[in-house]
């Protein structure tokens, strides 16, 4: 019995392989999306793991240098033989033939354990670690390496990419730095009675773990990929809810006979449920692949976009790894159950007897668009809710999916009204018809609509944030790279002596005086700063008092990044104690996008007096000619060329940085597009079958199959273009959420949001392209269907 | 006896209140017996058929069928009578449209486990559909559909039959020949055929006659 039946199930996709089609195809490119999305992430996170587990980022404390970068090889002696458990990293750039690898030296005597690469315990001991200078490294720089040192090459895929580890000494030598270290990294199990570290090496600042690793920084360009591609899974999910909700209805007579030759209803929702789970176990597998496709594809474009934006390195190839495409398995069979779960219980509701009569699946009542448009404001009231008294990543995304939920819900209510209204505009007979079969069709294709609706409104919140921020960091580039050159020096020494230069040489000379601090309890970058023209007419605040650089020049005032405030919860004229006996007066806040840490500002002078023992390494320089001054830094006064960047050159590598962010964004958006224009197509193809009693009367009245068809065509366009205008403040307010609610949750700085009308306008366009396309094809078929075919609905015996 | 109807009563919710079909309707048939059951519109036909098929439960009264009482089985059980012991002809025919003429005809065997391939095809033929059975449902006239419902129900050898006006939906001639090769072939099988209709021509063509009024029978 169970095979008999299962096979008569199966019968019915046979004879509607279009629908059939349709709903592999809705829920695989769904999966794809989604998966495709979490790949890039899944990729992403397993690079920082790697950095994080191979490197100690993020893991341990560790002591930093006060100021520079290097820290003398006899402190950690020093430390050593006080009883710290601090083991020496050595870090630098090493030069090959087909770029620089970032070389990483560790010491594994004295290592926290899980330090160390994997590769050790299969290819070489401890011993040939130690003493034979072998050097682990990623796939990625392992050859180029090997053309340019004569140590042995060891390739461990668990290295970070771009990375290479080895002893420390072997670090030292190829990097020409003896006796020379980068940062300690402090064990968790130190012993008791430690002498105080500013006893042995004052020079040297604890950093607590996890502030080190890159994860907070990237977590808001994977947090906004993720919603976006669990948005794009609920475009799909629409077309399978529609397709398989038109599936059940005209499958309602087979099911009724069924049960009357004797199924029990039991093994009928059984078999529903295991025949779906096939469909989304395929299509999921499909839709697996196809993500795995997109991701190869825009996985080096988001690598660099990591790398450029965050210093993040992610490996521009992909791995097959288990966790993500068994989610997106899941995730596949998830969304169908969630789509079918309407459909399963009005099988297992539907009485025996009830009408065997196909309903006409898209004449549904109006009472359903009310009760779905009150539950719709049920959702904006509690996202208002949410808005004003939530607080919390959590409640974040609830006013998200209450946004967009009962937008998609409250659509059909709105067309309908839409609809109405033009029908009463209508004056001639035809007209008249048109909008009221329109009316008739909005149920049906409402699924289809609600696709466009979500994928239009992702297209331009996801757009409107990243242009936002586009905006917003170009205007924050041009703020902090004001000078035209930036030197950076690594010998203090050099100090004094470098800024005089400079100072007879260049129109202004900005040295950057910083430590490392706590303020307020928030790990913070102090300034010292010569306030100045460049400050003075440059930056630009998130919030002031009135004379800030005045007050800030006099020592009375200081000027802090918005992650501290947030942190702290500080704003202006709120103090900040900076020692133990100075505290001064918040003047501004400051933007300082993409940093973890706090930023704090204060006069030259007034940090001079805090940290007297601090020189700066760093010198922001004004010239009108700076590739001349340039070439007299480096011929005259001897200093490498290394040393100095062009901040224009920053500038336009920033810039390209976006535009590789946009090339990914603006993938995921013309795939959403279209996936939503798939639904469309869909929805209308599998209607046309039901549109053909329909239509058969007014061309029996006197239409021709032509103008029939047109005026299909002419409906689709009308229906989306009602929806993405409703799109476009819909997708406003998704972004709003996303930058002013979830951007602060998640990260602590909000940014401002900005418009782009001719964006939109160029989006409207696409959309109704998108469905006029869509709707091409059925309408020729409709304009196409034989007139037997319409004679057939008027005959009552065959 | 293949089907005993004991002061079965039946009603539906209406508008005021419980509205009572079926008063206490009693009647027996006996295997390869036929019996037309006639009645005005609304007089509980088509409910007693329901409910001798156990696609309904009674309110009161008991109905035995192939020798088992049927008011207290489960849904299960009904279902699994159906499938082997009665086989019910709708006025909609209620074929599967996926599913080839031959696929339809084979199908309630298939489920109670009873195909004979020979039997199938003997039937197929004496109906006149040897040429369809490769066709889809829908390329055939409504008569060739309600022949392929009667060979359905027939393949499966059901000791009862129960046909819904399965003549209703077809003009004059082509009811009269569908009729006439429905009555011969259950003969030949030994069933019980019960069934409703309108018609006084197709009643007459039933060895007895019950007629049902306002719930009773008269």
């Amino acid at each position: 019995m169970t095979w008999v039946t299962l096979t008569a199930l199966l019968s019915h996709w046979r004879c509607n392989r279009l629908q059939f089609f349709a709903l592999v195809a809705g829920l695989a490119l769904a999966t794809a999306l989604w998966s495709g999305v979490q790949a890039i992430n899944a990729e992403a996170r397993a690079s920082y793991d790697a950095a994080a587990a191979t490197l100690g980022e993020g893991q341990f404390d560790q002591l930093v240098p006060r100021s520079g970068d290097r820290i003398d090889q006899a402190t950690y002696i020093a430390l050593r033989r006080a009883g710290w458990q601090v083991s020496p990293v050595l870090e630098g750039r090493l030069r090959t033939n087909a770029g620089s690898v970032r070389l990483v030296g560790l010491e594994p005597l004295t290592a926290p354990g899980t330090i160390a690469p994997v590769g050790m315990s299969e290819d070489a001991n401890l011993d040939d670690f130690l003493t034979r200078g072998v050097l682990f490294a990623a796939p990625d720089v392992a050859d180029a390496l090997g053309r340019t040192v004569a140590q042995r090459i060891i390739t461990d895929p668990s290295i970070a990419p771009g990375v290479a580890l080895t002893d420390i000494g072997v670090a030292q030598s190829l990097l020409d730095a003896e006796g020379r270290l980068s940062r300690l990294i402090v064990s968790p199990l130190q012993p008791m009675g430690l002498p105080p570290l500013e006893d042995i090496a004052p020079g040297l600042l604890r950093q607590p773990a996890q502030d080190a690793g890159a994860d907070r920084l990237t977590d808001s360009f994977h947090l906004n990929l993720t919603a976006f591609g669990l948005l794009s899974f609920a475009v799909g999910i629409f077309i399978v809810h529609g397709t398989i909700s038109l599936a059940f209805e005209q499958r309602r007579s087979m099911v009724r006979t069924l049960r009357a030759l004797g199924v029990p209803l039991r093994t009928l929702i059984g078999l529903t449920v295991l025949e779906l789970s096939l469909f989304a176990l395929v299509a999921g597998g499909i839709g697996v692949a196809l993500g795995y496709v997109i991701a190869a594809v825009l996985l080096p474009n988001v690598a660099a976009t990591l790398q450029g934006l965050y210093g993040a390195s992610v490996a521009g190839t992909l791995q097959l790894r288990p966790d993500w495409w068994l989610s997106g398995l899941a995730i596949a069979v998830l969304g169908t159950g969630l789509a079918a779960s309407g459909a399963l219980w009005a099988i297992a509701r539907m009485p025996l007897l009830s009408s065997a009569r196909p309903r006409a699946w898209a004449v549904a009542s109006g009472v359903t668009a009310r009760r779905l448009g009150a539950l719709a404001v049920l959702l904006f009231l509690t996202g208002i809710g949410i808005a004003i008294w939530g607080q919390g990543l959590t409640l974040a995304f609830a006013l998200l999916a209450c946004l967009l939920i009962g937008a998609a819900l409250i659509l059909p209510l709105l067309l309908r009204s839409a609809v109405t209204l033009a029908d009463r505009q209508a004056r001639s007979a035809m007209w008249q018809w048109f909008w009221a079969d329109t009316r008739q069709q909005v149920p049906g294709m409402s699924l289809a609509l609600m696709a466009l609706l979500l994928a239009t409104a992702a297209n331009v919140g996801v757009s409107t944030m990243v242009s936002s921020f586009r905006v917003t960091f170009v205007d924050f580039l041009d703020q902090r790279l004001a000078p035209e050159l930036f030197i950076r020096i690594e010998d203090t020494a050099q100090s004094a002596d470098l800024e005089a230069f400079l100072l007879t040489n260049a129109s202004d000379v900005l040295p950057l005086l910083t430590v490392d601090t706590d303020v307020a309890g928030v790990p913070t970058e102090l300034y010292g700063v010569r306030v100045g023209p460049t400050y003075r007419e440059n930056w630009l605040f998130l919030d002031d008092t009135p004379d800030v650089w005045d007050r800030v020049e006099a020592g009375r005032a200081v000027v802090v990044s918005e992650q501290l405030a947030r942190r702290a919860g500080l704003w202006t004229e709120d103090t900040v104690t900076l020692a133990p006996d100075l505290t001064l007066p918040i003047a501004a806040i400051v933007a300082d996008y993409g940093n973890p840490l706090g930023q704090a500002l204060i006069a030259e002078p007034l940090f001079r007096q805090l940290y007297p023992d601090v020189v700066p390494v760093s010198f922001g320089v004004r010239s009108d000619d700076p590739d001349r001054l340039r070439r007299t830094l480096t011929e005259e006064y001897g200093l490498p060329d290394a040393a100095i960047t062009d901040q224009a050159r920053i500038k336009a590598f920033s810039l390209e940085v976006f535009e590789r962010t946009f090339t990914v964004t603006g993938a995921l958006n013309v795939l959403t597009l279209a996936v939503a224009a798939f639904a469309i197509l869909m929805s209308l193809l599998t209607l046309a079958s039901i549109r053909v009693p329909q239509l058969a009367p007014a061309w029996a009245l006197g239409l021709t199959r032509r103008r029939l068809g047109q005026l299909e065509l002419l409906r689709a366009v009308v229906l989306a273009l009602v929806t993405t205008v409703l799109a476009i403040p819909l997708g406003l307010m998704l972004a709003w959420v996303l930058l002013a609610y979830v951007n602060v949750e998640a990260f602590g700085w909000k940014l401002p949001i900005y418009l782009f009308p001719a964006h939109y306008a160029m989006l409207t366009v696409f959309a109704l392209a998108a469905a006029a396309l869509a709707a091409l094809w059925p309408a020729i078929r409709l304009a196409r269907t034989p007139p037997s075919d319409l004679l057939k609905v008027f005959a009552n015996d065959r | 006896m293949v089907l005993t109807v004991q002061d079965v009563k039946k009603s539906f919710p209406g508008a005021e209140g419980e509205v009572p079909v079926l008063r206490g309707v009693s009647l027996t048939l006996e295997r390869g017996e036929t019996l037309a059951l006639t009645g005005e519109s609304g007089s509980g036909k088509s409910t007693l058929l329901h409910l001798i098929g156990g696609l309904d439960r009674v309110d009161g009264g008991s109905i035995t069928v192939a020798g088992r009482e049927i008011t207290d089985m489960s849904d299960t059980d009904r279902a699994a009578l159906r499938r082997t012991d009665v086989g019910v002809i709708f006025q909609q025919f209620n074929l599967i449209p996926s599913l080839t003429v031959e696929a339809n005809i084979a199908f309630q065997a298939r489920l109670a486990g009873t195909y004979d391939v020979a039997h199938a095809k003997r039937l197929s033929a004496a109906l006149g559909l040897t040429d369809h059975l490769l066709k889809y449902p829908e390329a055939l006239s409504g008569g060739q559909q309600q022949r392929v419902a009667i060979a359905r129900t027939l393949t499966a050898r059901p000791k009862l039959v129960l046909a819904d006006e399965p003549t209703g939906n077809l003009d004059e001639a082509t009811a009269a020949e569908v009729l006439g090769q429905m009555l011969a072939l259950v003969r030949e099988t030994g069933a019980g055929l019960l069934m409703v209709t309108h018609s006084q021509s197709v009643a007459r063509r039933m060895e007895r006659h019950v007629h049902l009024s306002q719930g009773h029978v008269v």
